[in-house]
């Protein structure tokens, strides 16, 4: 009756200003794909009437906390979640103002796709940019820009073509290859899960049937092998005398059994022996499994240690040059030492410099102002007190992302993605 | 070309592996928060599988409320007997013995609340410094912002407003004395997940999730399970009915449904054609509209 490989599981985050009507989009998503239970939705009706309201405000589905629920804002990254037959989603859902860039660059960390709003009647305006430029500097590959309020533009199609052409002339400058636009009204539910009978201008498919059938299976990196040690599996038992598994969380690429590998940071060249999991040995492993190695050779390894293949190793460094997002209210200590947390492994870092800031409206660099604070992005030059084996960010994003901890509060300060 | 997709339910176990054994290698003294209910039974069971073939390197430890289902206990047991770990058991009726807490009286009495003093204290005694627990996000609303580490003070105390931002997979777990962590392994998984796993890796469940005749009675809209120690008004009046329970815990605050399915997928097209949340039925979420949120900021589980 259930079959489990049917589904995928799609993480996006979204992103809008503040009216531009994401709560109810989010809201309108559940509501329509039947994720929404009863009693959630006769509290929200309840909290409708209470209001004053005389529609069914859906955004009170992703009502939070009572601090905000008090003031009416959302303050950091929910997640949600709903299924169809197809696919398993998971939404980063991130406040559009105060701290933006922190919560979205916390929301795009973990997502394969951003949806960004605008309100038909404003268009592309400075925070799209912004929203689109954190999603690029992030590596989220696909993007949908939701032309919201259509109902408010009397579902025009020359204001939705004007739109999506200022879109693209600004999008010429991202990273970001997969765009995709559409007119709806998440208000009425146009274009969400039912096609709008309004539009019938438009003819490409509704959001629902997007984030359902967008190819993310070549998302992953499958060719650069790495396999940061997560934990050494010793079970000193009689049955398991000598057994010596490395347990970790394949990165990127594909391991098989016999594969020559060596191990960082000793350089020890090996074979995997077996591939184990539970269920018994596997003949291959890919990103995300989670699995355990054993090694033919006997070699002393811990964790942070990499296994890679031989002629396909990562960087292996001490000054490493970053983009971060200052995350944390304290600004930037230029002279003092973070801890740094990277795959499995811990170091301490100094920050050397500050190349420069990054204006996150017009990506221009700031040479002169090298201040750090909340929700700045800058790139830096680390000094790290042992070396990291890392990649690029934009080639691996899980070799290519490290984030720095306060020494006093241990807090998360900052993300850094590896230039 | 093959194509290198893992389907959703072993991404989501990947993950959850993935930061179990987080904290085993990042903490001195973690702990697994084993409340009987299905998804400390997937934790458990996801234990297992993370540390393979060696035994899970943490203990298991109960809140017993004194009020527990027959089978919970027995469950317990013997899961703890084949996974071959220790396990710690914190007593609320010890809590009120030494007059840590009170016992609640009236109505809707319950020891629900009260534990988590003992939960506190069985911290403290055992020095744990990650007790892993199987809430989810979908739970609640307070829930859906949770972190996978989540920070707690001194007091043991969750602050909604103090929490680190997670990225990627990075989980800092970095902490100064006195504080510790709460890890939350199937954060990103639903009640269908949980169901749908349970299913898929045929992991065995007690009785109490299956259909079955109990003596129950109802109140404020909810199907209670009747117990002896329990006071009941003039219109309460316990009968037989046919019932199963979508969340076990103490059993004067669980509320069951009426039910015929007796297996595994019975029980999940049931919980898909199911138009309330699972947390529809506990009496302890009906307080007040923000219930959970103060039970985590004292450090409810």
């Amino acid at each position: 009756m259930i079959d489990y490989n049917a589904n995928e599981l799609l993480r996006f985050t979204t992103a809008g200003s503040v009216d531009d009507g994401k709560s109810t989009l989010i809201g309108r998503l559940l509501y329509d794909s039947k994720s929404i239970f009863e009693d959630q939705l006769e509290h929200v009706k309840k909290s409708s009437i209470h209001k004053g309201l005389e529609y069914v405000d859906l955004s009170l589905l992703t009502d939070g906390l009572r601090a905000e629920r008090e003031q009416s804002i959302t303050i950091d990254v929910a997640y949600r979640y709903f299924t169809t037959p197809k696919r398993k989603f998971i939404i980063a859902d991130t406040p559009g103002h105060i701290q933006y860039t922190r919560n979205m660059v916390t929301g795009a960390s973990t997502s394969n796709l951003a949806l960004i709003l605008v309100d038909a009647r404003n268009g592309v305006v400075e925070q799209t940019c912004r929203h689109s430029l954190i999603a690029s500097l992030l590596k989220i590959n696909h993007i949908v820009l939701c032309v919201n309020k259509m109902d408010l533009v009397d579902f025009s199609q020359e204001a939705y073509d004007k739109i999506v052409q200022d879109y693209r002339s600004f999008a010429a400058k991202l990273e970001v290859k997969d765009i995709h636009f559409l007119p709806m009204s998440a208000l009425l539910g146009d274009n969400v899960v039912d096609r709008s009978k309004h539009m019938e201008w438009y003819e490409g498919p509704t959001l629902l049937y997007l984030l359902e059938n967008i190819h993310i299976g070549s998302d992953n990196n499958h060719i650069d092998c790495r396999f940061p040690v997560q934990y050494v599996i010793r079970p000193q038992s009689d049955q398991h005398h000598d057994y010596r598994g490395y347990a970790g969380r394949i990165a990127s690429g594909i391991y098989k059994p016999g594969d020559e590998v060596v191990v960082l940071p000793s350089g020890l060249t090996s074979r995997i022996k077996s591939i184990v999991t539970y269920e018994g040995e596997v003949e291959e492993a890919f990103a995300p499994m989670s699995v355990t190695i054993n090694l033919e050779d006997d070699i002393d390894i811990s964790r942070g240690d990499m296994i890679v293949r031989v002629h396909n190793q990562p960087k292996i460094g001490q000054d490493i040059d970053v983009i971060i997002c200052w995350l944390n209210r304290e600004p930037m200590n230029p002279r003092a030492k973070y801890l740094l947390m990277h795959t499995t492994k811990d170091a301490r870092a100094i920050i050397k410099e500050v190349t420069y800031k990054i204006d996150i409206n017009t990506l221009h660099r700031m040479e002169d102002d090298k201040d750090i604070r909340m929700n700045d992005i800058a790139r830096v030059n680390l000094r790290v007190t042992n070396p990291l084996f890392y990649d690029s960010y934009s080639r691996n994003r899980n070799t290519g992302s490290l984030i720095l901890i306060d020494e006093g509060t241990k807090e998360t300060v900052a993300a850094g993605m590896i230039i | 070309m093959e194509t290198y997709n893992l389907n959703y339910l072993r991404e989501l176990e990947a993950e959850s592996i993935y930061v179990i054994r987080e904290v085993a290698a990042q903490f001195e003294r973690p702990a697994l928060l084993f409340s009987g209910g299905k998804d400390s039974i997937v934790l458990a069971h996801l234990s297992r599988k993370a540390f393979y073939p060696a035994k899970i390197p943490y203990p298991l430890i109960h809140i017993d409320t004194g009020h527990n289902f027959e089978d919970t206990l027995t469950f317990r047991d013997e899961l703890v007997a084949e996974l071959g770990v220790r396990l710690i058991v914190g007593k609320v009726q010890d809590s009120i013995d030494s007059g840590r807490v009170k016992e609640e009286t009236g109505y809707n009495a319950s020891r629900n609340m009260l534990q988590t003093v003992t939960l506190l204290d069985s911290l403290e005694e055992h020095k744990i410094d990650a007790a892993m627990g199987g809430a989810r996000r979908d739970e609640e609303k307070a829930s859906a912002k949770e972190r996978f580490f989540s920070h707690r003070d001194e007091f043991g105390q969750w602050d909604p407003k103090n929490q680190r931002p997670e990225l990627w997979n990075i989980f800092n777990g970095k902490k100064n004395p006195g504080e510790h962590f709460r890890v939350f392994p199937i954060s990103n998984w639903t009640e269908m997940d949980v169901w749908q796993y349970i299913h898929m890796e045929k992991i065995k469940l007690p009785s109490l999730y299956f259909s079955h005749d109990r003596l129950c009675f109802k109140r404020d809209g909810s199907v209670l399970a009747f117990y002896d120690f329990m006071k009941l008004r003039e219109t309460e009046i316990p009968e037989m009915m046919r019932i199963r329970f979508r969340t076990i815990g103490d059993i004067t605050c669980t509320g069951a449904v009426f039910s015929e399915a007796m297996t595994l997928d019975e029980v999940i097209l049931e919980v898909a054609a199911s138009r309330q949340t699972e947390r529809g039925t506990r009496a302890d979420d009906k307080r007040s509209d923000s219930a959970m949120e103060d039970r985590k900021k004292e450090g409810y589980f």
